[in-house]
């Protein structure tokens, strides 16, 4: 069949559309205005009078090079799938471990580790009430409990990340764990997730540990001590995820992670390291949530956003330092109590904004995590999720597949100046470390977390389940994880003798060289957190001692 | 706001005991009390239970708000007993966020006077807190008559 196509002249177009719109606006009645997270009006039509392809060139260009709208790599999706890395942390080092094996054998091609909210807090679980330990995190406070907890895991064939920020305890008995069993650190890969303590000051406070300047310390010594001695690790996962869960509009989100971003690299060239020697090692980890396109266009622009500031406002030359790597999670946030199955389908539709947002690894929520710490059944569901929309979808297919969708192209171009228009904000108010000392990004996103609010109390944004088609929601609640007290008062009594039968001067020492290094500015203080877990020094006693140096970190609280 | 006659305005101490660190919801819950006119305390979260008693009593609460949403409420009864050590029992605390259904009896039997999930509506939390928080007042006449 042959078909000729008409090439139709702009000012026809415009007749077209004109005359389109009025019959539109005649059927229609009262249009509402319809606003994304972001704030971006969105039109009921997109065509070529929004975005052309005459911009072709400009604003998509081809996957892994300039501008990177459509993918950092060449490949994508369809040379590499992403890493499928669910968050994993539960009960003690011996339960986490089955988990993590029984999840290899599903699908998973990598492994995380979440610590209890004891380890977030930078305490010891003989320092907490036992019915909190273990129940949203594995207890891991020794190098032996990361041995125990990587029993029969090979350290150098899977990718292990840590939610681990400064001091990185959790990397450092990694490290010493891995010297004991005779794998050379060098050969370690991973990511320090959570390594941005910007993000923890300002949104969640979860690993919120030192001072700000502490932070600050600390993750530089880290980011030099894995150049050197870890060159597979990557040292600085930048995260939007806990600002966008705390409400952040995802333009925030993505801006403030940039200039957080910005601001860690500020920092790196102050000390003197090479912007080609620390950026391909940067990473970023965002929050994907149930507004499909808004997540999609945010990735595409974030992407293109970053590029632009590594090599031009930073000079890197390389091309690996312009990529922008990301892990994103399905939202929490957008998940509900309230007939729980129904998070199933939210987290389908999520991973799919991430995927066709380009991730290089993915994490989807199970459906009961509005909850409780996900079952092995409701996670092998989540993997499975991601199993359907790779090999049953086909998404993995074709590069970009949204690319060059009049609405998607257009909201890409206005998600980039909403997010541009952010990041000069945040540096004009000094940086974002400046920023965040003044409050001005956590005034941001309460005020963003409360027009969200708002909005599904004026029943605006539907909440299924929550603000409508409540039904009678007779819906049975999965039961919470709760691990057994028994056993964990046991794990916290063996603790404790393990504490008294080391070798105490050891870990005198190796606490008196770490607070030293602190108190120094030429020595690095991640050294000695390494040398301090290979003393049997524990989680606490290191942040406490690097809490005495460095000072506390305490929320600003702008409520 | 529900008229309950308080010579002044119910005084909310909003706060987070334990480990989690997640304050959106506390801080929103913290808004709508403070727009329907109470006086609200907002603390940093992870207070140790002592901390949380004496700035109620120091600060003169008539309701506590605990904002839970990583099983922290596990240890809401340690805060009801050490309410009542210190003589406040007339303080009503309340309990937000993630509190699975099977663990709901063991709050009200720790005295725990109210739980909302997400999903709980503004005005159904600002009444059941001004109803609350007249209660406390009526029941502390009673005790301050009965120690007189």
């Amino acid at each position: 069949m042959n078909i000729k196509h008409k090439q139709m002249h702009f000012s026809d177009l415009e007749q077209s559309h004109d005359d389109w719109q009025q019959k539109y606006s005649a059927q229609i009645g009262n249009d509402r205005t319809i606003e994304n997270r972001s704030g971006i009006e969105i039109k009921p039509l997109y065509s070529p009078l929004d975005w052309s392809n005459e911009s072709y060139a400009e604003d998509m260009g081809f996957p892994g090079k300039e501008p990177f709208t459509r993918g950092i790599y060449p490949t994508m999706h369809r040379g590499r799938t992403w890493t499928q890395r669910q968050l994993i942390g539960l009960g003690r080092p011996q339960d986490y471990n089955k988990r993590v094996l029984s999840l290899l054998k599903a699908g998973a091609s990598a492994i995380s580790l979440i610590p209890c909210n004891s380890g977030f807090r930078g305490i010891d679980c003989d320092e907490v009430p036992v019915p909190l330990l273990g129940t949203c995190g594995t207890v891991i406070n020794t190098t032996d409990h990361m041995t125990n907890s990587l029993k029969d895991v090979s350290y150098e064939n899977i990718s292990t990340a840590l939610n681990d920020p400064s001091p990185f305890t959790l990397f450092a008995f990694l490290l010493a764990a891995a010297k004991r069993r005779g794998v050379s650190i060098d050969k370690i890969s991973g990511t320090s997730n959570q390594s941005d303590y910007i993000s923890h000051c300002v949104a969640n406070h979860m690993f919120f540990r030192l001072s700000l300047s502490g932070g600050r310390r600390v993750l530089m010594d880290h980011i030099e001590y894995c150049a050197k001695h870890v060159p597979k690790w990557n040292p600085v996962s930048v995260v939007g995820q806990h600002m966008q869960q705390a409400g952040a509009t995802p333009a925030e989100a993505m801006a403030f992670t940039l200039s957080t971003a910005i601001q860690y690299a500020e920092d790196c060239i102050e000390r003197g390291m090479d912007p080609d020697d620390f950026l391909p090692r940067f990473t970023f980890f965002f929050d994907i949530s149930i507004s499909f396109f808004e997540e999609i266009a945010k990735f595409r622009a974030g992407r293109k956003i970053w590029a632009r500031i590594t090599r031009d406002r930073f000079g890197a030359k390389n091309p690996r330092s312009w990529r922008f790597k990301f892990h994103g999670q399905t939202s929490g946030a957008d998940l509900t109590m309230q007939q729980p199955l129904n998070n199933i389908a939210r987290v389908g539709v999520q991973a799919m904004a991430g995927i066709f947002g380009g991730l290089q690894s993915l994490h989807t929520d199970s459906y009961d995590e509005a909850i409780t710490t996900p079952s092995e059944e409701t996670a092998k569901i989540a993997i499975a999720t991601q199993n359907i929309l790779r090999e049953e979808a086909h998404l993995c297919d074709v590069i970009d597949p949204l690319g060059g969708s009049y609405y998607v192209e257009s909201l890409t171009n206005q998600m980039e100046e909403e997010i541009i228009a952010i990041i000069d904000r945040i540096d004009n108010a000094g940086g974002m470390y400046a920023a965040v000392e003044a409050g001005i990004v956590q005034r941001d996103i309460g005020l963003s977390a409360m027009g969200f609010q708002d909005k599904i109390e004026s029943g605006e944004q539907s909440l299924v389940g929550v603000n409508c088609y409540q039904g009678d929601d007779s819906w049975a609640s999965p039961p919470p994880y709760r691990p057994d007290t028994d056993k964990m008062q046991k794990f916290v009594d063996d603790f404790i003798n393990f504490k008294s039968n080391r070798d105490q001067a050891n870990v005198d020492t190796a606490l008196d060289n770490l607070a030293r290094a602190a108190n120094s500015s030429d020595q690095n203080t991640f050294e000695k957190v390494v040398a301090a877990a290979e003393a049997e020094v524990t989680h606490g006693e290191i942040i406490a001692c690097l809490r005495r140096e460095l000072g506390t970190g305490v929320p600003v609280i702008i409520a | 706001m529900t008229n309950n006659n308080l010579k002044y305005p119910p005084r909310v101490l909003v706060t987070k005991i334990g480990l989690d660190g997640h304050d959106r919801g506390s801080r929103i819950v913290a808004a709508y009390l403070r727009d329907a006119g109470m006086e609200v305390i907002y603390t940093p979260p992870w207070q140790e239970i002592n901390a949380v008693v004496n700035l109620a009593l120091q600060e003169d609460i008539d309701v506590i708000g605990l904002s839970s949403l990583a099983t922290d409420h596990l240890i809401a009864p340690d805060l009801m007993i050490a309410l009542r050590d210190a003589g406040l029992d007339h303080i009503k605390v309340i309990v937000g966020g993630i509190v699975p259904a099977n663990e709901h009896g063991m709050l009200e039997d720790a005295g725990i006077s109210k739980i909302f999930e997400p999903g709980a509506l503004r005005e159904d939390i600002v009444e059941s807190v001004a109803t609350l928080a007249a209660n406390a007042r009526s029941s502390r006449r009673d005790f301050e008559e009965a120690s007189l």
